[in-house]
């Protein structure tokens, strides 16, 4: 993709983020700030490039990092989200 | 319908098949969804759920489209992560949460950082070579911005992570000249990147990309230090932002939707919490950034005396008392409550109350705990229904109604000197008017300590206030028991 596609989708997503956001209830600001920890996690696909092709040791050593990393990460954020957000509950009187 | 577009190269760059760029379109409008479904608790599952998705669709679409050489390790890589990620997330004290969040942040900052890397080690792999086989300049400022905001994440994030968890002082370390220092090492970093970017040839621009990186690390380290415990919902939050920003450089740099899309949505979903928490204490972001605050006051080195002034104190039983009287009791948890752990006392009086016929709601002020909406999920976990806790500016009329407001751990956010006192520290911070309240019952450890900011809190002195010293816990469960 040429920078300005990549530009486009980066500033409209800004702005998608903004209104997004500003609609989350505030009740629901800590799971999330572990859901968008999980999401930035997103990040493995770069370490998973990295681990796959050939080229470099080294560089492969250092996405296979990024992958146990960003592993913990999906993983435990999605499970801690999961796990706050099954506490949420109405009680009925 | 013709589709065989689907099985095209992108035009350039990396020859990513035109299916799994639409594929990482996908993952990207999933996140977006996952976000939008926590503007609610009923829907906030589901929305976890399509989270849990784009990733998955994420990484297959990685897999399937790389000649994978090493699945295995991949593989192990992927299930060490797994492992240990799953079992933080089961173990994790609910009051433990912002210290994990914390520490999360940090893993995606040095993550950003191992991929710059390798990118600019290996980067045939990720399509950056240009005709002349080296990488573009744009490339390399994106390379050099990704690895420079992952590596400012993660020192940050550890030094929050060990303020948190009380492993390191939460009260704010100052260096002389600090600022310069900072500014100083910002500017360089720019400068470094520049250079990165402007030097051709491997061997040549080595050095720069070296020192940019150390010098992001050390950066991170001297922003944070200097940030005291109370403003740590402002940190937290804004590392938030910095960790999605690092994601996104590197979408950039990878020219991959998913990440910047993903990246765009977490660096403005942390901007915007960041925002609301300074909002909350009447704050601009720069004074929090540059730190100091909640510096450590208590020490009397000033040659002040706080003159003793009369206040009322009471027990769990005389408490217990009123509040079985009352009609209407608000109660205010704040930061001592998750310290004690007193969220299921809490939840047991509440219970109590009500079957006796007690209204009882719960007032959440937006800085009240170390991170956004950390008293909610305390809450949450001791069972107590969300339709009963309100927000700041949705309960505030209601003082005026309620025969009890019930302080358990707060202290600045009742504070009326926010009101009243243009001189104090916190003025202007919006706080809750609980001296409008028929009577006001104080939980406190001792009347020594006067909250973060430091500073001395009129509502303690009030006619109608009654303090209860001791721990959260014990006395909520004494009130419980002395009302049977």
């Amino acid at each position: 993709m040429d920078f300005i596609s990549i530009l486009s989708i980066f500033v409209l997503a800004c702005f998608v983020g903004y209104y997004v956001v500003w609609s989350v209830t505030p009740a629901l600001h800590t799971p999330l700030m572990a859901v968008t920890n999980a999401i930035s996690s997103v990040i493995i696909v770069g370490g998973l490039i990295a681990a796959a092709e050939a080229g470099s040791d080294v560089a492969k050593w250092l996405g296979l990092l990024a992958v146990v990393l960003a592993s913990v990460n999906i993983f435990g954020g999605f499970a801690v989200t999961e796990r706050m957000l099954a506490m949420y509950k109405k009680k009925d009187k | 319908m013709n589709l065989s577009f689907l099985a095209a190269g992108a035009e350039g760059g990396a020859a990513t098949p035109a299916w799994a760029m639409l594929a990482y379109l996908v993952a990207g409008i999933f996140f977006i969804l996952a976000l939008r479904g926590l503007s609610s608790p009923a829907t906030s599952r589901t929305g976890n759920r399509f989270g849990m998705a784009g990733m998955a669709i994420a990484v297959i679409t990685t897999l399937v489209t790389h000649s994978i050489a090493n699945i295995a390790e991949i593989g192990i890589a992927i299930f060490i992560g797994a492992i240990i990620g799953v079992t933080m997330a089961r173990r994790i004290a609910m009051t433990s949460m912002p210290e994990l969040v914390a520490g999360f942040h940090s893993l995606v900052g040095l993550a950003a950082v191992l991929v710059g890397w390798a990118a600019y080690l290996n980067p045939g792999a990720f399509g950056l070579l240009t005709d002349g086989g080296a990488i573009g300049p744009v490339s390399k400022i994106e390379m050099g911005l990704g690895i420079a905001i992952g590596a400012i994440t993660f020192s940050g994030s550890v030094i929050a992570f060990l303020k948190l968890s009380g492993k390191m002082s939460g009260s704010p370390i100052m260096l002389p000249g600090r600022h310069i220092i900072n500014l100083g090492t910002l500017a360089a970093i720019l400068v470094l990147t520049a250079m990165f970017a402007h030097t051709p040839g491997a061997d040549a621009n080595l050095p720069f990309i070296v020192a940019l990186t150390i010098a992001a690390f050390i950066i991170g380290f001297l922003l944070i230090i200097p940030i005291g415990g109370a403003d740590m919902p402002v940190v937290v939050s804004m590392l938030n932002s910095y960790s999605g920003w690092a994601a996104a450089a590197m979408g950039f740099t990878l020219g991959n939707s998913a990440m910047i899309i993903t990246g765009a949505l977490v660096g403005s979903s942390g901007a915007i919490l960041s925002y609301i928490m300074c909002k909350a204490m009447n704050r601009s972001f720069i004074s929090v950034i540059a730190g100091g605050f909640g510096a450590d006051s208590s020490g009397g080195g000033n040659g002040e005396v706080r003159e003793q002034r009369p206040y009322k104190q009471g027990s769990a039983a005389d408490a217990a008392f009123m509040l079985e009287q009352a009609e209407k009791v608000i109660v205010i948890p704040g930061y001592g409550m998750a310290v004690a752990q007193a969220q299921h006392a809490l939840r047991e009086m509440t219970d109590v109350l009500e079957e006796k016929g007690v209204e009882v709601k719960f007032a959440i002020h937006p800085v009240a705990g170390r991170m956004p909406g950390h008293m909610n999920v305390l809450l949450a976990e001791a069972n107590v229904s969300y339709d009963k806790v309100f927000e700041l500016e949705d309960i505030n009329s209601e003082f005026a109604q309620a025969d009890v407001a019930f302080i358990i751990g707060a202290n600045d956010v009742v504070n009326p000197a926010a009101k009243t006192d243009k001189s104090s520290p916190i003025y202007g911070m919006p706080v809750f008017d609980v001296d409008k309240a028929k009577q006001v019952f104080f939980i406190k450890r001792s009347m020594g300590g006067v909250g973060y900011a430091g500073v001395d809190n009129d509502v303690f002195y009030m006619d109608q206030t009654m303090m209860l010293l001791s721990d959260a816990k014990k006395m909520v469960e004494e009130i419980v028991k002395a009302m049977d």
